[in-house]
């Protein structure tokens, strides 16, 4: 199927519920398995290059050590009472029917060695409770499974125990790199940020190549000079983005956004070739040490610098990295300007500027675009931003409400801290996997496709470049067009007034331009 | 992993049809893994593969997206320098795609 097909005649499959439950299919997605990473991958991250002869008994202590380190996992593994409310809310159960995607049963995966292992009636009746030996049978369906879950957390908002099988996933994931059987996409990708520091392997020369192209384009489309610095010292804001916002569609857009924004405002600030990343896929594979090894180039970066603030850039994953977990990976912050967030969001920092009249927009610029907007999971879920709870769900909207006209959320059980992942989440962004992210994305598309159809939505937006990647990748297969997916900070770019702009397609506003 | 084979010698690729060692590159490769993707090498696929070598022996990376249309636009036109048309060159996208086909190192990361 083409990329670029126009939008087909929805069929009345389109416009089922969401939320609908399908049927059961054991063993469906049992295929589904990601590359191994290479033991080259392996090893640069402290693991093994293959499979150890004793993976068996290493598998079984690391479980105890991450059960015994991390309180949460054990309260994981020890709470769940089986009371089926988790089922229905994984999108990858919904999308593909196999109940192995039941966050319960991915759970279960991990939670029947636990008991074999380390409860007492798993010791000495493991019949009873459901108590299993880890055999290389099992072993390959934690590899398959537990690289079915984004880590979106929506199973834990209505589990009555607040079961995070993120978590779970995360440790599953650790304890298959420690005896190694690791991922091929996450690993190599790693691996990438320790050496060159960023994901995509983009050197510094290249990314300061590609800065002077954006500005040369602002410029053509403009007329106004407007910068994206790169390792400037002494420049009072470092900005931390996703290398896709070096590279990929609709990504670009937002970068331009970005940089309008703080042109307009007057800042000073610049991007690092060090720190050239805020994705953090040690997340993804639940390994501190990598988690903390890439946070450190950031604080490297900004005493390098000497910049007094930080901002993230649209990540979704990485948001949730730097909110929740950069202080304690990377700090103390105290040589930051202490009167503001630290690490803050591109969204709130836009927002702030927004509320105090500092930027201008001309919103009929954005006329043609009838927006939704796709809560990202880790934003929604596992952050914050601003100061009142609920702040990373109204912040992104009403930026979008003071750039753009029309605007049209999705049903409510879709959205905010209910939202249903992109399908591409947490390390599952890879070609071999497509099968499973195009069905995991199935409550999303309809969800949108219900909000097409009711209020002739054109476009949606993120703040998360695995959402814009993958549903630029996966949009196709449902029969919408791929650049149906916006950068928030595209919205933005769109519609800012810069001082001293000339615009040769909107003569009509010219004279908001002086003002 | 598999190779492809050309005049009887064989070329290594990775998982994904990805040569592993770009050395080992040759027009006569790049048509032979286009046919694989089931793509027949035009003057303007040519263009394309051809500025993404330039690009990346200077650089080291495939170049963003957004680049490489500026180029297409400046040597194909202003009809063809747009996304839409390196799609319909390259139908699994211009990066990854025309990056296999001229023997580059897949873009890795969010992309």
């Amino acid at each position: 199927m083409g990329e670029m097909q126009t939008k087909e005649q929805l069929t009345p499959e389109d416009f089922l519920d969401p939320l609908e439950i399908p049927p059961i299919v054991k063993g469906a997605m049992a295929d589904s398995k990601p590359y191994p990473a290479a033991p080259e991958h392996q090893e640069k991250l402290g693991f093994p290059g293959e499979l150890v002869d004793d993976w068996h008994d290493r598998a079984i202590a690391k479980l105890g050590e991450l059960a015994s380190k991390y309180r949460g996992l054990r309260v994981y593994l020890d709470s769940c009472v089986k009371c089926g409310a988790c089922t229905d809310k994984c999108h990858y159960f919904l999308g593909t029917g196999d109940p192995n995607n039941m966050p319960v049963a991915r759970q279960d995966l991990l939670r029947q060695v636990w008991r074999r292992h380390y409860t007492f009636a798993g010791k000495y009746f493991p019949w009873l409770v459901g108590a299993k030996d880890l055999t290389e049978e099992l072993l390959d369906e934690w590899y398959s499974y537990f690289h079915q879950c984004s880590q979106c957390r929506r199973c834990s908002v209505y589990c009555p125990y607040g079961i995070d099988t993120a978590e779970v996933s995360m440790a599953a994931r650790e304890i298959m790199d420690t005896i190694g059987k690791g991922q091929k996409y996450c690993n190599e990708i790693i691996g990438k940020v320790h050496t060159v520091g960023n994901n995509l392997g983009l050197q510094a020369k290249a990314l300061k190549a590609t800065l002077e192209e954006l500005e040369e384009e602002i410029e053509d489309d403009t007329g106004v000079s407007v910068r994206l610095p790169l390792d400037e010292k002494g420049a009072e804001i470092m900005l931390v983005t996703p290398s896709a916002d070096f590279f990929a569609e609709p990504h670009i857009d937002g970068l331009i956004g970005y940089a309008k924004v703080f042109h307009q405002a007057g800042a000073s600030w610049t991007i690092s070739s060090h720190a050239s990343e805020a994705a953090n896929f040690g997340m993804f594979i639940g390994s501190y040490e990598n988690m903390r090894k890439m946070a450190l180039r950031i604080r490297e970066a900004a005493l390098d610098l000497g910049v007094k603030r930080i901002i993230f850039g649209e990540c979704g994953h990485a948001w949730r990295a730097a909110y929740s977990f950069l202080n304690t990976l990377a700090g103390p912050f105290d040589f930051l300007d202490q009167n503001y967030p630290i690490p803050q969001h591109i969204c709130e920092y836009t927002y702030d500027l927004i509320q105090r009249g500092v930027l201008k927009f001309d919103k009929s610029r954005n006329d043609h675009i009838r927006l939704t907007f796709h809560d990202s999971c880790n934003v929604a879920r596992a952050s914050r931003m601003g100061d009142m709870p609920g702040g990373q769900f109204e912040i992104p909207r009403a930026i979008l409400r003071a750039v753009c006209n029309h605007f049209y959320d999705m049903a409510p059980e879709t959205i905010r801290e209910a939202t249903f992942c992109c399908g591409g989440g947490g390390g599952l962004l890879t070609d071999e996997l497509m099968d499973v992210r195009t069905k995991g994305a199935q409550p999303r598309i309809r969800a949108l496709k219900e909000v097409i159809e009711e209020h002739g939505v054109t476009h949606m937006a993120a703040i998360c470049a695995i959402c814009k990647t993958q549903f630029a990748k996966i949009f196709p297969a449902y029969g919408i067009p791929m650049d149906t997916i916006v950068s928030v900070h595209q919205m933005v770019s769109n519609a800012i007034i810069l001082d001293g702009e000339v615009r040769d397609d909107d003569d009509d506003d010219a004279e908001d331009d002086e003002s | 992993m598999g190779a492809y084979v050309l005049n009887g010698v064989e070329i290594p690729h990775d998982e994904e049809g990805y040569i592993t060692d770009l050395g080992n590159w040759s027009k006569e490769l790049a048509v032979l893994i286009a046919k694989d993707e089931n793509i027949e090498m035009t003057d303007e696929h040519w263009e394309v593969v051809n500025f993404l070598r330039e690009y990346y022996e200077e650089y080291q990376i495939a170049p963003a997206i957004r680049v490489l249309v500026k180029a297409i636009k400046k040597s194909l036109g202003k009809e063809k320098g747009n996304n839409k048309y390196l799609y319909e060159l390259f139908p699994y996208g211009p990066a990854k795609q025309a990056c296999k086909i001229a023997g580059l190192p897949k873009p890795t990361g969010c992309v």
